[in-house]
């Protein structure tokens, strides 16, 4: 159950940053992105994917979240 | 770029791999790559931030060397006390050339060296009451602190000392900042980890301390520069083009830095990250806690500077955007200068770098201003991120190392036959024996600042002056002169 955090880069993309494990990678999909809820299992760009239960109402990014693998 | 093809610079990393026993082999193969262009994640290229084999001579530090050198050290008005056997402070003690303003001994510490002196009675007892003893005493002597960091040494984390309750305790004495560092040398596998632990310990014990307290007049002009250790006077040549543009610097991190503009930090509208590798962990938590974005900025050369100070003003009003513009068109004619003097002088000359931090990319910018070129780059204890950022700057094609050994580094520089090497001072000796120009570019080999326009000039003219020196023609012995035609170094 790594910390994850999440935060928006210049182009406005979710970036997902694992410091402990060097990762840093654009979150590609995620899979419950509506006004109320955020989260689900979240695919990034280098194909892996972890999962969140769904947190609602969405966090403000940047945030520190802990994730599990998917 | 360079002139040699991608399959020749593919060769010679494997020509040199040669040697190496079947297991060191494919470790080191995997630290070793040729620059694609079209990769764009490093991972997928080249490995970083690994534990170096046993028995291949590295030039990596330690996490102390990371907390205590690099991040905490350059904190003017703290004492660091290097807690633990004498040596680890000693032998780093005011060695890095951050500069401040200030009295030593009086109301700043910069080059002075407080140690525990650990005894083998430390190590039997425990150290903790001779560090509480410590704190006290230097309060007594130096009363003017500001505050105290506990920066630890292989041994603390080997016997267990509790060195966050001493800290706590002295500070209800006191009421000043007391931080515990628990940057163990063993810890990781090189000082990238000391920084990582540094920075946490920033954030823990030192940061919020004026969360609640609005006292401070801000501005919507207000920056901190975030890694810039301020080299030579790096920082200062930096900070003036920034307050020419019209922003307020608060904070200095941590080059001539003070513990009251750390605590001030979070009251900024944006932080200058300058060193990504040493500073991006508090600034991604000033990000989350404070909501301060960062952005990172180069100030080697001016073309980067130009690129960076714009950049910058995208973050602002007009007035700072014109601001920048006023500040690119002030400088124009003595860059220029610099640049007529010198590009003639080293235009298409070689250089091959290998140093920490942010270095590895950022001067190649300036390098570039000047004509030359860089044909080989690699990071002492870079990770992915780094060499992320390193691929777009570098030309195709050209060789990149990760903690390259001794011996690789020596056979890839006889085999590319660069004009100038940048690196460290373990590598000075032997490349310049070997009669090639070096500079020693981890504290600018006591010269500098190289940061800001200012800077550049320095740069410029110490380029020229190491590798059009004369002497390099006479460092072949006279028993070698009759074999062997002309030397090796450049004119």
């Amino acid at each position: 159950m790594p910390s994850v955090m999440i935060r928006k880069n210049e182009k406005g993309e979710l970036l997902f940053y694992v410091a402990k494990k060097d990762l840093e990678d654009i979150v590609v999909s995620v899979e419950t992105d509506t006004p109320e809820t955020w989260g689900g299992e979240v695919e990034i760009g280098d194909g892996s994917k972890w999962y969140i239960d769904p947190i609602s109402p969405p966090p403000a990014f940047p945030t520190t979240l802990r994730f599990k693998r998917g | 770029m360079s002139n040699m093809t991608r399959e020749e610079t593919q060769s010679l990393i494997e020509e040199v791999l040669e040697v190496y026993p079947e297991k060191a082999k494919k470790i080191r193969e995997a630290h070793l790559t040729v620059n694609d262009h079209t990769i764009e994640q490093s991972k997928k290229c080249i490995k970083s931030n690994r534990k170096s084999v046993p028995g291949a001579m590295t030039i990596r530090g330690c996490a102390y060397a990371g907390s205590k050198g690099v991040v905490w050290g350059p904190i003017k008005d703290m004492i660091h006390v290097s807690h633990g056997p004498v040596g680890c402070g000693q032998y780093s003690r005011a060695g890095r050339r951050n500069y401040y303003v200030g009295t030593t001994g009086i109301n700043t510490y910069g080059t002075m060296n407080f140690t525990s002196d650990f005894q083998e009675k430390d190590i039997v007892f425990g150290g903790d009451k001779k560090l509480a003893k410590l704190l006290q005493e230097v309060e007594t002597l130096f009363p003017l602190n500001k505050g105290t960091t506990i920066q630890s040494e292989c041994p603390i984390g080997l016997i267990g000392d509790d060195i966050e309750a001493v800290a706590k305790a002295q500070n209800k004495e006191t009421g000043k900042t007391i931080v515990p560092v628990r940057c163990e040398g063993f810890r990781g596998v090189s000082q990238s980890l000391g920084h990582h632990i540094a920075n946490d310990a920033v954030r823990d014990w030192a940061l919020d301390k004026r969360d609640n307290d609005d006292t401070f007049v801000t501005t919507d002009y207000d920056v901190a520069i975030l890694g810039d250790y301020n080299i030579g006077g790096d920082a200062w040549a930096s900070r003036i083009l920034l307050e020419e543009m019209g922003l307020r610097v608060v904070a200095q991190w941590s080059g001539d830095g003070s513990i009251s503009e750390m605590e001030l930090t979070p009251k900024v509208k944006l932080n200058l990250l300058h060193c990504y590798r040493s500073m991006n962990y508090i600034s991604r938590h000033m990000e989350e806690k404070y909501g301060i974005p960062w952005m990172e900025y180069n100030f080697f050369g001016p073309t980067k500077i130009e690129e960076s100070l714009r950049k910058i003003a995208e973050f602002f009003d007009d007035s700072i955007k014109e601001g920048a513009e006023r500040v690119i068109a002030k400088y124009k004619a003595e860059y220029q200068a610099v640049i007529d003097k010198y590009r003639p002088r080293l235009e298409g000359k070689k250089v091959m770098l290998y140093i920490g931090g942010l270095r590895p990319r950022h001067v190649i910018g300036a390098y570039e201003d000047l004509g030359m070129e860089v044909v080989g780059t690699g990071y002492e204890f870079g990770h992915n991120d780094d060499y992320d950022r390193t691929i777009k700057e570098v030309g195709d094609a050209t060789l990149i190392y990760d903690d390259v050994t001794g011996y690789e580094f020596e056979e890839f520089v006889k085999k590319v036959k660069p004009d100038l090497i940048g690196s460290g001072v373990k590598e000075k000796y032997i490349f310049q024996k070997m009669g090639i120009p070096f500079r020693q570019m981890h504290s600018w080999d006591y010269s500098g600042p190289y940061h800001g326009y200012d800077g550049f000039a320095i740069f410029a003219r110490d380029m020229d002056m190491t590798l059009n020196n004369p002497c390099w023609d006479n460092l072949t012995p006279p028993w070698h002169k009759d074999s062997k035609a002309e030397a090796i170094a450049a004119e």
